[in-house]
């Protein structure tokens, strides 16, 4: 379960990005967070693996609060979370192959679990003879890929996907929805950021509408009406 | 548990060398200027052992003679001796007898037959006996000679040549201060700017990485995780360096040892690099590790704090 508890974030010196916003996602949930730009979908997402601290309020994953977690233990929360970056955060100096394979090398996994599972990972983005490129010789859709990729090799609980679309095609698009829905069957909870109201009208799962900063809908079975 | 540690280690080593040989370029940057400053101070460090050498050198070249009179016995001699040696500041007396001066004058007028003739004529030894004195430190001879000049030797000192060398030994003593303790700031001082160029380029490439070590961190690994590959480039870094500049630096010596060894009598640096090679190179490899690796963790620590 993910509680986020009278949340507030104002960036320095007097941007509120978010307002008392309370929100609880299930366990192995499916969420669209859905808001125009400059809602705070993103900065809601960056609190939830530590990478902003709330200016008031608290979340809580499971049974811990993550703000109250120290530097050792904050990769051991993130570990459980995969997170698809709206700006993807792939390391430049890897290949895909490697991108992939540090989020399970951080998380202690075997080399041969690593071997036989970044493999399968690229092949379900579509990147299987991608592998030896670096992010500088990918396209922006495919980047986004190994981003995706990435945050689902090591079969985390929670699954943050901050606009995993944006530079993708329609086709790509659905191909990365379901992949998320796949996921969510198999038992991880999934948060989906977008602006995309076909993706959100077409899964019939709940949705979330966030503007300025507060949350102002939330309907189980929601559409995203613009 | 063990094994675990044994694949980190491995992980981090490959992603260090792995990165060591992509980034060439930063490598290659990070490499010239250790060397350089690894250079300069294996330089510092020669200079001052040439410019000590010079300076123990001419400081053993001091001494001072203590002149008896012809009508004192070498029983008393022996005694003054034994006291003089009694004094901390006293390093070693030599005694040069009456029979030994002689000795000493024949064989270096030996090619000046005038002299060696009216010696002859003179018939009897007219050469006084001596004992030579040398200090611990060159500002100690002021002392001894005092205490030689005192009343209670005055019945058979004939002279202490100190009051004539004085000047010059006064003088003396000042230059080697002020050279040691010169030298020893212009060392430090040079050491100490090298040392934080190489710093700040190695804060430059790690300020050109910080979002990726920012990223690192978000994806879930631990500090020590992401420093590790860090750790094994700076040991590369100053390795690698250590052997440059010890490839640029041997052929050098070796060129201008003769030319500084026709100067200063005595001195080979060449020789002395040949036969210290490995502390130096040990000291000059674990300047540059250290540099690479303390410079890289320092720079690092505020985008480690995400
Ligand atoms: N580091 C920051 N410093 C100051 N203001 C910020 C910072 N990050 C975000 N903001 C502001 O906070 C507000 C919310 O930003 P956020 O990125 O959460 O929006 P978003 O809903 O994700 O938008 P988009 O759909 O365009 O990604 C924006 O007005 C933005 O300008
Ligand atoms: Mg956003």
């Amino acid at each position: 379960m993910i509680h986020f508890k009278n949340v507030s974030k104002i960036y320095p010196p007097h941007m509120v990005a978010l307002e008392n916003v309370n929100l609880i996602i299930k366990s192995k949930e499916f969420v669209s967070l859905v808001g125009s730009s400059g809602a705070g979908k993103s900065t809601l997402l960056r609190m939830l693996i530590g990478e902003e601290a709330p200016s008031m309020g608290e979340i809580i994953v499971g049974d811990v609060s993550i703000n109250s977690l120290n530097h050792k233990e904050m990769p051991y929360m993130r570990r459980k979370i995969g997170t698809v970056f709206q700006d993807y955060k792939l390391l430049p100096t890897k290949t895909a192959y490697e991108n992939i394979a540090f989020a399970m090398e951080v998380a202690g996994k075997d080399d041969s679990e690593i071997k036989e599972d970044v493999p399968q990972v690229l092949s379900l983005v579509g990147l299987e003879d991608k592998a030896n490129q670096f992010p500088y010789q990918l396209s922006g859709g495919e980047r986004q890929r190994v981003a995706i990729g990435r945050a689902l090799v090591h079969r985390p609980d929670i699954l943050v996907a901050d606009e995993p679309t944006g530079n993708l095609d329609p086709v790509n698009t659905w191909e990365v929805v379901n992949l998320l829905l796949k996921l969510n069957e198999l038992g991880a909870t999934v948060i989906l950021a977008t602006h995309d109201n076909s993706i959100v009208n077409n899964l019939e799962r709940r949705v979330v509408l966030m503007e300025k900063g507060k949350v102002v809908k939330d309907d189980a079975k929601g559409k995203y009406l613009i | 548990m063990k094994e675990k540690i044994i694949t980190a280690l491995n992980r981090v080593t490959k992603s260090g060398l792995n990165s060591f040989w992509r980034n060439k370029w930063v490598s290659t940057a990070t490499i010239s200027v250790m060397v350089i400053t690894l250079g300069l101070i294996t330089s510092l460090f020669l200079l001052s052992v040439v410019a000590g050498s010079i300076l123990t050198d001419l400081e053993q070249k001091v001494d001072i003679s203590v002149y008896f009179k012809l009508s004192t016995t070498e029983s008393e001699i022996i005694k003054v001796k034994s006291e003089l040696e009694k004094i901390s500041d006293v390093k070693s007396v030599e005694y040069v007898s009456r029979a030994e001066a002689l000795a000493k004058f024949e064989t270096e007028h030996e090619n000046n037959p005038l002299i060696i003739k009216s010696l002859e004529e003179l018939g009897e030894n007219p050469l006084e006996a001596s004992l030579n004195i040398k200090a611990k430190l060159i500002d100690n001879y002021e002392s001894i000679a005092s205490f030689l000049e005192s009343t209670r030797f005055s019945g058979m000192v004939d002279t202490v040549n100190y009051r004539q060398n004085q000047k010059v030994i006064e003088k003396l003593s000042s230059i080697l201060g002020t050279v040691r303790n010169s030298g020893l700031i212009a060392i430090l001082a040079l050491g100490f700017v090298a040392v934080l160029v190489t710093f700040n380029t190695i804060r430059l490439k790690i300020y050109s990485m910080r979002e990726e070590i920012g990223v690192m961190r978000l994806v879930g690994a631990s500090n020590w995780y992401i420093r590790g590959p860090f750790i094994i480039e700076g040991v590369l870094h100053g390795l690698v360096a250590s052997l440059v500049t010890t490839i640029i630096f041997y052929p050098i010596l070796v060129l201008i040892s003769p030319k500084i060894a026709a100067f200063l009598s005595g001195i080979d640096i060449a020789a002395y690099f040949r036969n210290n090679f490995f502390q130096i190179f040990f000291l000059q490899t674990l300047v540059g590790v250290f540099l690479g690796v303390i410079s890289s963790l320092i720079a690092m620590r505020r985008y480690l704090k995400i």
